[in-house]
């Protein structure tokens, strides 16, 4: 059993890339014209996340080198999400209907 | 705790995809964005108390201090930048997170990987290897590609960056840079010396990938660097043991290789072709002769026949960008439609320099997006139009795209104005698209070209308008 185990610690994370993969091809492809710049910047925010791992790796950091390269890390991994967020919010704030705004 | 870390990550990732799921439509697009802000803040929050960094030194006061610059400096730049340079902000904000992957993995890497007992297996840091030289091409390719669009001198020559063997240059150092890798990997090496040469290689392979492309192929790259940030993400995720990572990573990956192929395909090029390639490289043979004269037209005089037409298109293109004309036009269009006028806008997928760049401006202007229409929707109609109106649009309009084979762009799917009964071209000089090619659709008998810069113009429509009550 302990075999097992194993197996699916190594397969878990490779069944999450495959599935997640689909997933953001399948967002995608239903999304109109009108959206793709939007959308582009939408997911470059979500890419954002790299911020978490930068935190992680700056708080694991021993050396002087580490935590100055690990501080680079977080530091452009929160312009990352940052930047992403409100340059989309601002694309987004824009988007009406002529039969009103619609909720 | 490592539960409740885990918990907020698989909330984090589901708000993540409801997000984007809700950002793929208009009217909840704008709801969408503060979902996966809502993930965001969680997941980083909730990091603050990972067991990785307890066990770790912590430096939680360089972390805050780093978030804190980091994201003031972001945040002020995307409050302030123009609506017409969204497209190289969206280029820098990508390039910092394949810088942020490049950098996580040059702190793993770093670290001693002698002792066999404690040392991560190799597959690991092939991972870290793969995501860094990744983050690292899209760190530096995007800085490029932000002073490309931003228009810094430096960059603004496309041709001096280029040379003969330009390719194989290119292949040697990306070869170099992935071979010292998998070295770096296989021999546990944790060397200062050799880690620094692997990511000298990767950032130059990088910039020297984007400088050679040309300003109107900049979209296709931009996007392509965001799937390559995503990736980074993802392969980094895998060696932290990140799920959120992963999934986020991957996501982004996988919709972004999606959005750069339906961009190539727009302006019928492969992705290869954008990169490995340039416009002067693809024309056969010389191009067929444009007959006829340049008929130029005032404003005064387009306005009446602007203000009799029953039905408008308006094809928007990066002259309208430039000139930030879409306020002046909606007003035009909005004085149109008291006059008991049909207005629709017209929207190439490549108009402008990203796709969906018009429909933001537009959007800015406030026109609402049920008047916005897509290629493939509006170009039946275009032989109904009493007026089409193209403001600054020079290659998506040129009818050589359809009938003559030397050219450059035949075969690239275009709008055709040319159909329409009176076609009126705004633009400010004789000079020719980004494709360097003479457009017929300039010189044809319905066509009157409006010389000057779009807004004046504009202006001056509304002004006409306005006198004929």
């Amino acid at each position: 059993m302990e075999i097992m185990k194993q197996v699916v610690e190594f397969f878990s994370p490779i069944y999450i890339l495959m599935l997640a993969g689909f997933l953001g091809y399948e967002i995608i492809s239903k999304v109109p014209v009108i959206l793709h710049t939007p959308l582009m910047s939408g997911t470059n925010f979500v890419h954002g996340i790299v911020l978490v791992g930068a935190m992680v790796a700056l708080g694991q950091a021993e050396t002087g080198l580490e935590k100055f390269i690990g501080f680079l890390a977080v530091l452009l991994g929160a312009g990352n999400a940052v930047g992403g967020y409100f340059v989309t919010e601002r694309m987004l704030e824009m988007f009406k209907s002529s039969k009103g705004q619609e909720k | 705790m490592g539960y409740l870390i885990e918990s907020v990550y698989f909330l984090t990732a589901a708000l993540f995809i409801i997000g984007l799921k809700r950002m793929s439509h208009p009217t909840t697009a704008r709801s969408g964005i503060v979902w996966a802000g809502y993930g965001m803040v969680l997941a980083t929050v909730i990091s603050f108390i990972h067991p990785q960094i307890q066990a770790g030194t912590g430096n939680y006061l360089l972390m805050v201090v780093a978030i804190a610059i980091g994201g003031a400096i972001a945040w002020y730049g995307a409050k302030k930048v123009a609506m017409t340079a969204m497209p190289q902000m969206i280029a820098i904000y990508n390039g910092m997170g394949g810088g942020a992957a490049a950098a996580i993995a040059a702190v793993e890497l770093l670290k001693d990987h002698g002792d066999k007992a404690t040392a991560p297996p190799t597959f690991i840091l092939v991972m870290a290897v793969a995501g860094a030289l990744i983050g690292a091409v899209s760190f530096s390719g995007s800085v490029v590609a932000f002073g490309k669009l931003q228009e810094l001198k430096f960059f603004k020559d496309d041709a001096k960056f280029r040379f003969t063997g330009q390719q194989k240059v290119n292949a040697a150092i990306f070869l170099a840079a992935a071979v010292l890798g998998l070295v770096i990997a296989i021999s546990h090496s944790s060397s200062g010396a050799l880690i620094t040469i692997f990511f000298l290689l990767a950032l130059a392979f990088g910039a020297m990938m984007a400088l050679p492309i040309g300003g109107a192929d900049m979209p296709v790259v931009i996007s392509l660097f965001n799937a390559f940030t995503g990736l980074a993400v993802a392969l980094e995720g895998y060696v932290l043991g990140n799920s959120a990572m992963i999934i986020a990573g991957i996501i982004v990956g996988s919709s972004g290789t999606l959005l750069t192929l339906m961009m190539a395909k727009a302006m019928n090029r492969s992705v290869s072709n954008v990169l490995f390639s340039n416009w002067a490289a693809l024309g056969s043979g010389e191009a067929q002769a444009v007959t006829g004269s340049l008929k130029a037209m005032e404003p005064s005089d387009a306005a009446v026949q602007m203000a009799y037409a029953s039905k408008v298109i308006i094809v928007p293109g990066y002259g309208m960008a430039v000139a930030q004309a879409q306020h002046k036009i909606w007003e035009m269009c909005k004085l149109l439609i008291e006059r008991g006028a049909t207005v629709k806008f017209a929207i190439h997928p490549v108009a402008g320099r990203m796709p969906g760049h018009m429909n933001v401006l537009l959007a800015e202007a406030g026109v609402p997006y049920d008047l916005i229409f897509d290629m493939e929707e509006i170009n039946e109609e275009f032989p109904t139009a009493d007026v089409a109106l193209v403001i600054g649009a020079n290659d998506v309009v040129n009818p050589a795209a359809r009938n003559d084979k030397s050219s450059p762009i035949y075969g690239m799917p275009i709008l055709n104005v040319d159909h329409a009964k009176n076609v009126q071209v705004i633009k400010r000089g004789k000079g020719v698209g980004f494709a360097g090619i003479e457009n017929a659709l300039f010189f044809a008998d319905n066509t009157r070209m409006v010389y000057g810069d779009a807004q004046k113009v504009a202006a001056g429509l509304i002004q006409g308008i306005k006198d004929l009550g």
